[in-house]
């Protein structure tokens, strides 16, 4: 079954540099689209949706975060003190 | 004509029906209510409000409540406390302390939740979750127990004994999830997303968040239908600061105070916690996500859904945001309480701690008028100021007592 998670990315350091949403893309069967981002030279975000089965899907953040790519929740932390 | 409108689309012109349902599909943006101004005006005036009861259901005709059957648990209307002491020692004319510790759970997110449990009865909704650390966790479960509902408390599975009685004393299912914060971040959207609950910061988000826009109603009515120079509030996710701002602006629509224009806003942080404060103060628009680590658990939110909109809020009233150590947060509970008889718990030493620094720095001019938000009772983190209450042993005679306490 076919998943659509609304996801937050940012970007640190480094990582800023690379394609990693291309890369995600080719890597596993998952598909992404942008809905907004703002990147500046040392780091930055991009909201999107990632579709795919949810395997993959877990795949593909599992590496995200390997490749230091925070990943949140389009709207931000649950857990409220 | 109804006085909700829509959920409407804070970032896009998207609107949609009111459902539970917090995100847009165009553009992701946050949802929020729109409400019909012209409508409210005709029954909401000065005097509809002060008749009203001596809870947050006084303002219950501009809150996104369709029916009269709330869940009141006597929420709201917490006393706005002249600060006379904690002024004289800090040198400033006028400090008041909104005190939202004494709210039926002892924190003001009895104010949200009372909101969210209202809607989640109107949306027919059964079962009524949340996760939380503490403070949420511990309304929820009282809101749900009032209200009838089948309650789920969602916990980190190493969370403190004292937290977890205070949540699991009103009978709700309490879960402690293996794992670290972000695995219960995860299951929980997971879980919001494929049952049918009402999680009350989740798909009950809009409704909910608009119950601490009532702080800056009673801030506004307590002062005598005006707002102050400054107010000074903790943010965690950033919602209950823009949404007294809200408050404010809602009072001056529909004409019961002056345009807020001379009222600053200030955001207090903990260090171990600040990504609002600290992009703030870095010029940008946008929260960078932190992992926390603080002594204020009840702030540690790392990604603040609203933290965009907190720093924008900050500029656009020449405010300004604030982070301070842990050491600080400790000698601000002790401060309040040693001036003013106050026992905040860590939320309310950051926002003290963030005053007396403030005027250090001279961001408050003498004859200004502060109103600080104190959001949680200081008994639920005993933990943190337990140093300080070492108690001075003697033996039994007025010799012993005398050598000890000479001065008396």
């Amino acid at each position: 079954m076919r998943l659509s998670k609304q996801l937050k990315f940012t970007f640190r350091g480094k990582s800023i540099q690379r394609p990693l949403i291309y890369e995600v893309g080719h890597k596993f069967k998952v598909t992404t689209n942008i809905r907004k981002a703002d990147i500046e030279s040392d780091g930055g975000w991009v909201i999107l949706e990632l579709t795919g089965s949810k395997e993959e899907i877990n795949k593909a953040l599992d590496w995200l975060k390997e490749e230091e790519v925070r990943v949140d929740n389009v709207a931000g932390d649950i857990v409220a003190g | 004509m109804s006085k909700v409108k829509s959920l409407k689309c804070r970032e896009c012109p998207e609107e949609y029906e009111i459902s539970p349902k917090y995100v847009c599909d165009m553009c992701f943006g946050p949802l929020e209510i729109s409400y019909n101004w012209k409508e409210i005006k005709k029954s909401v005036n000065k005097n509809s409000i002060t008749n009203g009861p001596k809870s947050i259901w006084r303002y219950k005709s501009l809150l996104p409540i369709d029916g009269n059957d709330v869940i009141d648990i006597g929420t709201g209307f917490t006393p706005l406390i002249s600060a006379d002491n904690l002024s004289n020692f800090l040198g400033l004319k006028k400090i008041w302390i909104k005190n939202d510790s004494v709210n039926p759970t002892y924190s003001f997110k009895d104010r949200v939740v009372s909101v969210a449990s209202t809607k989640a009865k109107e949306f027919n909704f059964d079962t009524f979750a949340c996760a939380s650390t503490g403070n949420l966790a511990g309304s929820v479960a009282a809101h749900g127990a009032k209200a009838g509902f089948r309650t789920l408390v969602f916990i980190p599975s190493n969370l403190e004994n004292e937290k977890i009685v205070a949540a699991s004393i009103y009978g709700p299912e309490v879960v402690a999830i293996k794992g670290n914060y972000d695995d219960v971040n995860r299951l929980c959207t997971e879980l919001a997303e494929t049952k049918p609950w009402a999680f009350v910061n989740i798909n009950l988000r809009p409704f909910y968040s608009e119950g601490s826009k009532t702080v800056g109603f009673e801030i506004a009515e307590q002062l005598g239908w005006k707002t102050p120079d400054h107010i000074i509030a903790p943010a965690a996710s950033g919602s209950l600061f823009i949404k007294v701002w809200k408050g404010f602006n809602e009072f001056f629509e529909i004409g019961l105070i002056e345009k807020p224009k001379n009222t600053r806003m200030h955001i207090a942080q903990p260090k171990g916690c600040s990504p609002i404060s600290t992009s703030f103060n870095e010029g940008k628009t946008h929260p960078l996500p932190v992992i926390p680590k603080t002594i204020a658990k009840s702030l540690a939110i790392g990604n603040p859904a609203d933290g965009y909109y907190a720093i924008k809020l900050a500029k656009e009233t020449r405010g300004s945001a604030h982070a301070v150590s842990d050491d600080e947060i400790v000698k601000g509970i002790s401060l309040l309480a040693r001036t003013e008889g106050i026992f905040t718990e860590t939320a309310g030493g950051v926002v003290i701690a963030t005053l007396v620094k403030m005027v250090k720095q001279e961001l408050i001019s003498k004859d200004e008028e502060v109103v600080v938000l104190i959001t949680g009772n200081g008994l639920k983190t005993q933990e943190v100021i337990s140093s300080l209450s070492a108690p001075t042993e003697i033996n039994p005679t007025i010799k012993s007592f005398e050598d000890s306490f000479p001065n008396y």
